[in-house]
């Protein structure tokens, strides 16, 4: 690079490095350096445009472009009743079809925020006349934000740092594997526009405090109001930035900007919030809402303060004042905090929000969540996984933040510290953190980089520049000159430092391709192995069972299953399901799980007492899919016997120990989900050298070949054996 | 010429009369397969047969090997009831087994079973299929030394007067069966797993099952427990009729009289002959069968059947029953006819009103309930078919706009927010144009 592009910040996200690269030939325009940075920033974004959401596709070319995992289904079925019908019909859809016979009403009970963008966009295209359909919508939706989300990602490095740093962000979270995981196209989930929506909810806030403005404060309410019509992690938002807020006073950062940014931020988030049918009241009376209700209050008598000790004039009379306030301010919010509770005006935590703060609390109290593997804690090696180099970079961008202490770097510390702490706690909140890591990491790169190409361009020129306009780097260019003279071989080890940092990047970059495209595309409903000859075997013996279901059972035929299926059930299969994935009613699902874990004939009982057609089992010992319900099944066992004691979790171990082989329980070897996961499995050998009845996914030879169904009977099971559907028979004729 | 043209307008004319078999418009049985073991049994029991072709029934007489013998051809049953009167049959003939007959009882058809001493493991097999057990001794018979009928011959006891009917009307008929029933042959108890089996005519407290020529060791079944005839109405309302003696339909028990043991009346004929009539007729759907049709269900002062109600809906709900009376459909007139709109458990439970004419109706308030409910009707009277309905329904909650608009108690907050609004307008102008 020449002297005349010294101004414009060195920036090299490495899939944009080449495309800087093409530019010096122009370095002959002298006047025009402004608009080359502008030029080559805005290419520079577009290519990450681009980039994220090209990652994305990964799982259409791989597989095709269908619906991936659980929760996706639903939003998916919502979203088509959404287009057909009609909002206002999607508003007070009740839904008989699934949690039979309780039904679910559907438009109180969701975010309706994803579904209501997918049919917005699904709409502005048929308006102008592009004929698709809402499926390849839904598919897509999620890249898009992804793009999306890097512009805000830009946005938020320009104003936490500078535009340097919010090149590199956007070029980090453009492929983020943490950010990809829940993102990729076909994951039709809550979190796909989420993550756009709290990514500028906090820009915007961020921006308002920095600009003391109410039009940005306007902004960032209503980057809220989306944020809780997208997914129930707004609570992260309305705790984090009260805590914020405190954080400021404490340390003594109050302003009237942020007097206003964050009173009209909550004022008007809370009423916009309070929108949302699902949200409703819970935003004033809920506890997890509290915390931003007490910082408003704190707000309050913080600024009375401050205008009581202006007119006071008097120190020692303004702090018997301030005693008494103090004291009067802290017992009437205490008191009023306390009779809420008492009354139940104020709702107690709930048991997700209690889990987070509290990792062991799940375990030991509502097995429902624990059960739920992207609730399970985080493994080290996930971490590593999903943030690859942004790990190590991460502390280095707190280092740089606290070196250049603003309102701003003080946000995204806060916001990289408390995410961090959930993403331990949780797996599945890796996503959130994400964004965080991505703009403190974005900090690190960039400042090191403009430190070492500053230092490389010094030595060039025999003027160090001190006509540099970059305001954000001032500090760093200073102190860049201050090595100038002393350290020897000092733009060799620059140069390489700056290809050990390109090295590192590039590394990134292809670590985070690898992991999309091996680990994050699957559509886990269609599950591909390699064969013996090393070809792609693909299992589709779900959307195969579905299809049955769907073709040759009646049309009121009710299928109980493990709730895992539910949504899938419903929305693939369109029969009504006892319990799905939206596990609100405990009971229900106890019930299920009761009758998953007795033996036949109280089964039959209770499959009776529900109206039960048809049971649904996944089953993976033929292909060796370990995700069935044989191993689920012990949280069915522990779900029923939290709410139906006669289910016992010791007996169905042996010694603590859970096995399906002949030293299995009694109880194990004659439960409803043993005999319908191993019927007539005795007959099949599944692996050349093994006995029959060999299991592949536990790698054990079965303890009950000789299963025999007295009320049941097989109806169907998938090519692979991977699902079986049994009817559930009419009551004997003559007995 | 001419016979050639009537041979087929024969058959179009007999077609009616073909197609006139059991049916759900026509319960009653028409075609009947009779198994004998011997066809002397034909002329030993003519009353029997007798009687029923002079109700219109066709009967067909077959040895029970016959190597013929089928109970369906090409997919469908040729006979609409069986009477196996062949007690010592080891093995049916044709294609007739076990299962055969079960599963024609599963298809809906009906069933006369009679055994007797020394009665085949086939026939007892049928029988505990249907819930009845046999005594397992092959030389047990039935004993009453207090209870037994008077007669010359019979030393042992084994000829019983038994007056010990089950109390049903629609079983029996509305007449008393004044003379006791004479009974020689095995006795049964009814399994107790099985909620369908009625015991028809009980042996007396006296009674008991034992071998007559050996030595007296513990009868296995005693006393009043001893079934001599059962009754089993199937879950698709097929009956079947067993019992524990063939002669108990013979044309000398139907003839003869009796004089039970200890008591001065003398009969001057046997019960049989009314027991059996009567108890045959409602085996095969003459009396006791009912039907439900027409279930409908709208909202008041609507007539179209809605297809999700809404909570706290009125609603009517009717339903028409009939009874077959062994030639047309009479109404059925009762006052416990119940309907439940049942969710889980029944929410509301109502005892619908009858006009006289078979309709049933009334109408109840949807619960403030939400969900999927279903209407049921669980009809179960003695004797008569069940009649067991249920229509899903589901109810939903209000729509956003359905609630009431504007309600007193909240006055006070719309006067809040419209005075906040006109004090923060006046604020502002005092505020900015004030100086």
């Amino acid at each position: 690079m020449g002297a005349k592009t010294g101004s414009s910040p060195p920036v090299a996200p490495p899939p944009a490095s080449s495309a800087t690269a093409l530019f010096p030939s122009i370095n002959a325009l002298k006047l025009k350096t402004k608009q080359q940075e502008l030029l080559i920033r805005v290419s520079i974004l577009a290519l990450v445009y681009v980039l994220a959401f090209a990652i994305r596709l990964f799982s259409v070319l791989r597989y095709e472009s269908m619906i991936h995992e659980f929760d996706p289904y639903f939003n998916y079925r919502t979203t088509l009743f959404l287009t057909e019908k009609g909002f206002y019909e999607f508003w007070n859809w009740f839904d008989s079809e699934s949690w039979y016979p309780l039904g679910r009403i559907i438009g109180g009970t969701l975010y309706p925020g994803l579904m209501v963008t997918a049919a917005l966009i699904y709409w502005t295209l048929h308006f102008l006349r592009f004929a698709v359909h809402i499926r390849e919508v839904c598919v897509l939706t999620a890249p898009f934000f992804a793009s999306n989300t890097t512009i805000v990602a830009y946005f938020f490095g320009k104003e936490i740092w500078d535009s340097g740093a919010g090149l590199v962000a956007a070029a980090l979270i453009a492929i983020c594997p943490g950010y990809i995981s829940r993102s990729v196209a076909g994951s039709y989930d809550n979190e796909g526009v989420a993550i756009f929506a709290l990514l500028l909810t906090f820009y915007l806030f961020v921006k308002a405090v920095n600009t003391g403005s109410l039009a940005w404060a306007l902004a960032s309410a209503f980057g809220y109001f989306y944020m809780v019509s997208a997914w129930g992690g707004y609570v992260f938002i309305i705790n984090l930035v009260p805590l914020y807020v405190l954080v400021l006073l404490v340390t003594g950062r109050y302003s009237m900007r942020l007097y206003v940014a964050y009173n009209c931020m909550y004022v008007l988030g809370m009423l916009l919030a309070m929108q949302i049918r699902f949200v409703g009241f819970q935003h004033v009376q809920s506890g997890e809402h509290m915390a931003a209700m007490g910082v408003f209050f704190l707000l309050q008598v913080f600024y009375f303060l401050d205008w009581v000790k202006f007119t006071l004039n008097d120190p020692k009379l303004f702090y018997s004042f301030l005693r008494i306030a103090l004291t009067c301010a802290i017992s009437v919010g205490s008191l009023a905090l306390g009779v809420g509770m008492a009354t139940g005006y104020i709702s107690p935590w709930t048991g997700r929000f209690y889990s987070l703060l509290d990792p062991t609390y799940a375990k030991d109290h509502i097995p429902i969540i624990a059960s739920v593997s992207e609730h399970q804690p985080t493994a080290w090696s996930s971490f590593m996984f999903d943030f690859h180099i942004l790990l190590f970079l991460f502390p280095a961008g707190l280092y740089f933040c606290f070196k250049r202490l603003s309102d701003a770097t003080i946000f995204i510390v806060m916001y990289g510290l408390t995410s961090m702490y959930f993403a331990g706690v949780m797996v599945r909140l890796i996503l959130v953190a994400a964004p965080a890591v991505c703009l403190i990491s974005s900090i690190a790169v960039s400042a090191t980089l403009k430190n070492l190409t500053m230092l490389i361009r010094a030595k060039n020129n025999a003027t160090p520049m001190g006509s540099s306009k970059g305001t954000a780097s001032l500090k760093a260019s200073a102190k860049a000159s201050s090595f100038d003279q002393p350290l020897p071989y000092q733009r060799n080890v620059a140069i390489a430092l700056l290809l050990g940092a390109f090295y590192l990047l590039s590394r990134y970059a292809i670590h985070c391709t690898w992991v999309t495209s091996e680990a994050y595309s699957s559509p886990s409903i269609v599950l591909a192995a390699r064969g013996a000859h090393g070809g792609r075997v693909i299992f589709d013996d779900y959307r195969e069972a579905y299809f049955w279901l769907r073709k040759n059972t009646p049309a009121d035929a009710k299928i109980m299953s493990w709730w895992d299926y539910g949504y899938q059930i419903t929305a693939m299969g369109n029969r009504t399901v006892i319990v799905d994935n939206n596990t609100w009613n405990n009971t229900h699902i106890a019930t299920v799980g009761r009758a998953m874990s007795s033996y036949e004939d109280e089964a039959y009982d209770i499959m009776k007492s529900l109206d039960v057609d048809y049971v649904l089992v996944v089953f993976g010992g033929v292909t060796g899919y370990s995700s069935d319900d044989i191993n689920k099944f012990l949280w069915m066992v522990r779900i029923g016997g939290g709410v139906f004691p006669v289910i016992k979790e010791p007996e169905y171990l042996v010694n603590g120990e859970y096995r399906v082989d002949k030293g299995a329980a009694p109880k194990m070897l004659n439960c409803l989900m043993y005999k319908l996961s191993y019927y007539r499995f005795g007959e099949v050998t599944t692996e050349y050298g093994k006995p029959p009845g060999y299991d592949r996914a536990r790698g054990v030879e079965i303890g009950n070949k000789d299963v025999k169904l007295e009320y049941l009977e097989e109806a169907f099971t998938t090519s692979n054996w991977i699902i079986r559907i049994y009817k559930v028979k009419p009551p004997k004729n003559r007995w | 010429m001419a016979k050639m043209l009537f041979l087929p307008l024969l058959i179009l004319l007999l077609i009616p009369f073909e197609c006139e078999s059991f049916s759900a418009e026509n319960p009653t049985d028409r075609r009947l397969l009779v198994l004998v073991d011997d066809l002397a049994i034909r002329s030993s029991h003519s009353l029997f047969f007798k009687f029923f072709e002079s109700r219109g029934y066709v009967l067909e007489y077959r040895l029970a090997d016959d190597p013929k013998l089928a109970l369906q051809r090409y997919g469908h049953y040729l006979y609409d009831g069986l009477v196996i009167f062949s007690p010592s049959v080891q093995r049916f003939g044709g294609s007739l087994d076990q299962a055969a007959v079960l599963d024609f009882v599963d298809a809906g058809h009906d069933l006369i079973l009679a055994a007797d001493s020394y009665a085949s493991d086939l026939i007892r097999g049928i029988a505990s299929e249907c819930g009845v057990d046999f005594d397992e001794d092959p030389d047990a018979v039935v004993i009453d030394h207090v209870g037994y009928a008077v007669s010359e011959i019979d030393g042992e006891h084994t000829l019983i007067a038994a007056d010990d009917f089950i109390q049903s009307d629609v079983i029996l008929g509305e007449k008393k069966i004044e003379a006791p029933v004479l009974f020689r042959g095995i006795g049964h108890s009814v399994n107790p797993a099985s909620t369908l089996v009625l015991k028809v005519l009980s042996a007396s407290p006296s009674a008991y099952s034992a071998s007559p020529k050996a030595k007296l060791s513990t009868p296995s079944i005693t006393g009043s427990t001893i079934a001599l005839v059962s009754v089993v109405q199937a879950r698709n309302n097929a009956r079947m009729l067993i019992s524990g003696s063939l002669d108990l339909f013979s044309n000398r028990f139907l003839r003869s009289g009796v004089v039970k043991a200890g008591s001065l009346n003398k009969h001057e004929k046997s019960g049989n002959e009314q027991f059996v009539t009567e108890i045959s007729k409602w085996v095969f759907h003459e009396r006791g069968h009912l039907k439900a049709v027409n279930v409908t269900h709208h909202r008041v002062a609507e007539l179209a059947e809605p297809a999700m109600y809404r909570i706290n809906d009125d609603l009517e709900y009717s339903i028409e029953i009939y009874e077959w009376s062994g030639s047309s459909w009479k109404p059925y007139v009762a006052d416990d006819v119940q309907v439940q709109f049942y969710m889980m458990s029944p929410y509301v439970l109502k005892s619908l009103s009858t006009d006289l004419k078979g309709l049933y109706f009334t109408s109840f308030k949807v619960p403030d309930v939400y969900g999927v409910f279903q209407f049921k009707v669980e009809y179960q009277r003695l004797g008569y078919t069940s009649l067991s309905l249920s229509k899903q329904i589901p109810v939903r909650p209000f729509r956003h706009n359905e609630y009431e608009r504007f309600i007193p108690a909240a006055f006070p907050y719309y006067g809040a927010s419209f005075s906040t609004m006109a004090g923060f307008f006046i604020f502002t102008i005092v505020y900015l144009y004030n100086k």
